[in-house]
């Protein structure tokens, strides 16, 4: 007699749940084609690659900056405390090699380009949001949005032959104020206006996101629409518009092509935006365009300062994303 | 609630003071917004008179030159052109894949959330962050291909010293499929940098394409029995499609703007031949017009460099024209 084997549902149920377990990444499952898996696991790797591109970042800024590091020429310390930055010299040392320049140069250029953008961006988010008719809000908000969508190498063309030409006629020929033709100000003026549309349109949705009750109670209190606008609305938007905020500046940060334009190429400890300095993203174009060959100090020299400019706005990001989970209010 | 109105003896209610401040808001709030567009303004014309007289057909039909009269930006044009081809090609299969997965398949769990920010942060990377990423891993490889490798000595590879050179080879043994390792300063390693650069977006955009397609089309598709990649490939791509595509060229457009990386990279600004493969040296429009900017004559720094600001902001005109295009044709309304 031929012997049945004999499966209880609960051994089948049992099957089924470990084999799910094994892949519980892809819902695999019995009754499935082949075919099916095949292409759930390649969705998946696809989605998967991005998380080795960060890898690919971190491994390779990093690899090259411990190579960096482990020179005789330099030392971790000056590199974070150093006030002089002058790689190209002769025969280079640990004082040859302080980033405080390159990160002050930076971060004048951000905090300047910042004082521009914050203020003008949030008045044309609250304007748009809160003011604009439904008819001119569709004009404005695109053509704001062009802003982001040009070349960050026609704002360095735009700074050089347009801003700093005007600077120097207003501050040098009328206040007699020394304008040298490389600054700081001129390049944070055209970073300032790269980021409004940034500001403006993620604060714009964070303000569109309050609950048009809210508006109405306040309305019904006896506000103004201009009460109703910075009592209201902003403080109840305000986890969307300091997100807003730290991304744009994180922006400015890493901001490139317009910097290397028109702020110059000279590593200064100096707060006068009229001079010419060097933030950490022209140096690395400086000798990237130089052609430094890959074993070089300066070849290792440019994944230590883009490693510094990696970790700033890293995280930058990461507290805008905080600050945009924690402290967002919900409304239904 | 955040918003509070005092309502205890201080509070006046002066109805005369708070409306003329509000009007004065609603005036500086307009100008705030009149900033932007007035900058955007000055731009454009700046760029059309100092450009304008400078577009002829030398600017498409010469490469750089000594006289600013004779130079164009031909192999700028053409390098751009095959770039953002090579990149689409690239970001569109892993971009899309990861979007259909992680709005499709994704379980709720920590490895898709761990992605899910993952996307957004990369999105913040700054661009020139990925040139050096693209420089060390495709254009260089880690150096494991130069002579003294380890890799080179432990499987005796045939490489050649020197700039060009490297392990070329022809993939299977197939003439025409040439391969070369490292990437170098070619075309491919360019695409496959601004692919990495780009990728955040298309998946942002891609994902927001098929979220936008209603869940009763999968589920009449479920309904009948349809597995998931059917649902997925039969009923919301093809509905999907014009919104990723639209996404894609929008994504494309900001690669064909990007200086950095690709200057980074190692991307050449004196480029005086056409690509004739994917392994060519390239150049791209931007970094011409940078190449321009950065020269000593006026000519050169202001007038070039105008007219090429104008051919490239004409290109991405269009394909922005191309994406609204498509997205006002074959949007479904649901």
């Amino acid at each position: 007699m031929q012997e049945v084997k004999r499966v209880s549902v609960r051994e089948i149920v049992a099957e089924r749940k470990s084999k799910k377990k094994l892949f519980g990444l892809f819902k695999l499952s019995r009754g499935k084609s082949v075919w099916e898996n095949i292409i759930a696991v390649g969705l998946f790797a696809c989605s998967v690659f991005s998380v080795l591109v960060t890898l690919g970042i971190i491994i390779t800024l990093f690899s090259e900056t411990i190579n960096f590091f482990s020179r005789p020429e330099v030392n971790l310390w000056d590199f974070l405390t150093g006030t002089n930055w002058s790689p190209l010299s002769s025969s280079p040392g640990p004082e040859n090699f302080g980033v405080r320049p390159l990160i002050r140069g930076t971060l004048m250029i951000a905090f300047i380009s910042g004082a521009i953008a914050l203020p003008i961006g949030l008045g044309s988010a609250i304007y748009l949001s809160e003011y604009a008719s439904e008819k001119a809000r569709k004009v404005l908000k695109p053509a704001l949005e062009v802003l982001a969508g040009i070349p960050t190498v026609v704002y360095g063309y735009f700074a050089i032959s347009f801003i700093t030409p005007l600077l120097q006629r207003v501050l040098e020929d009328g206040l007699g104020i020394n304008v040298s033709f490389f600054n700081a100000l001129s390049a944070s003026v055209v970073v300032g206006v790269m980021i409004i549309p940034m500001v403006a349109s993620i604060s714009e949705d964070a303000m569109r996101a309050v609950p048009r009750s809210l508006r109405e109670g306040a309305y019904a209190l006896g506000a103004t629409k201009f009460e109703v606008a910075t009592k209201v609305v902003v403080p109840a938007a305000l986890s969307g518009i300091i997100a807003a905020f730290i991304l744009a500046i994180s922006r400015a940060i890493g901001e490139t092509m317009a910097v290397t334009i028109a702020a110059g190429a000279t590593p200064r400890m100096t707060l006068n935006p009229l001079e010419s300095v060097q933030t950490m993203t022209s140096f690395i174009v400086q000798v990237s365009f130089g052609d430094a060959p890959s074993g070089s100090i300066n070849g290792q020299a440019i994944y230590a300062v883009g490693a510094t400019l990696f970790v700033i706005t890293f995280l930058m990001n990461i507290i805008s994303d905080i600050v945009l989970r924690r402290f967002r209010e919900v409304y239904e | 609630m955040t918003a509070s109105v005092e309502t205890n003896g201080d509070f006046k209610e002066n109805l005369g003071f708070r409306q003329k401040l509000g009007r004065f808001f609603n005036v500086l709030l307009l100008i705030c917004t009149l900033v932007g567009l007035v900058v955007l303004t000055a731009l454009l014309v700046d760029v059309a008179l100092e450009g304008g007289s400078w577009i002829r057909p030398q600017l498409f039909t010469n490469y750089h030159s000594r006289f600013p009269e004779k130079a164009g930006m031909k192999s700028g044009i053409v390098g751009s052109l095959i770039l953002i081809g090579l990149t689409g090609l690239f970001s569109f299969p892993i971009g899309v894949g990861a979007a259909i997965y992680l709005e499709e398949y994704a379980p709720k769990n920590w490895l898709t959330n761990f992605i899910n920010i993952n996307i957004n942060n990369l999105s913040g990377v700054p661009s020139i962050v990925y040139g050096m990423l693209g420089l060390t891993v495709f254009g260089r490889m880690f150096g494991l291909f130069e002579p003294d490798s380890w890799l080179v000595k432990a499987f005796n590879i045939p490489v050649a010293a020197g700039m060009q050179g490297g392990w070329q080879f022809d993939l299977f043994g197939i003439p025409g499929l040439a391969i070369q390792l490292p990437f170098g300063r070619s075309l491919v390693a360019g695409a496959m940098t601004m692919t990495l650069l780009i990728l955040p977006v298309v998946i942002i955009a891609s994902r927001e394409a098929i979220r936008a397609v209603p869940p009763s089309i999968r589920e009449a598709a479920y309904g009948l029995g349809a597995t998931r990649w059917q649902t997925v490939s039969t009923q919301v791509l093809p509905v999907a499609v014009p919104g990723i595509l639209t996404g894609m060229i929008l994504a494309l457009s900001r690669a064909v703007g990007e200086t950095a990386p690709l200057l980074i990279m190692g991307a050449f600004t004196y480029v005086p031949f056409l690509p004739e493969s994917v392994w060519d040296q390239f150049t791209t429009m931007p970094i011409q017009i940078y190449n321009w900017i950065t020269l000593p004559q006026e000519d050169y720094r202001i007038h070039l460099a105008a007219a090429g600001i104008i051919v490239l902001l004409a290109v991405l005109l269009s394909l922005n024209t191309i994406a609204v295009y498509l997205r006002n044709k074959f949007q479904v309304k649901w």
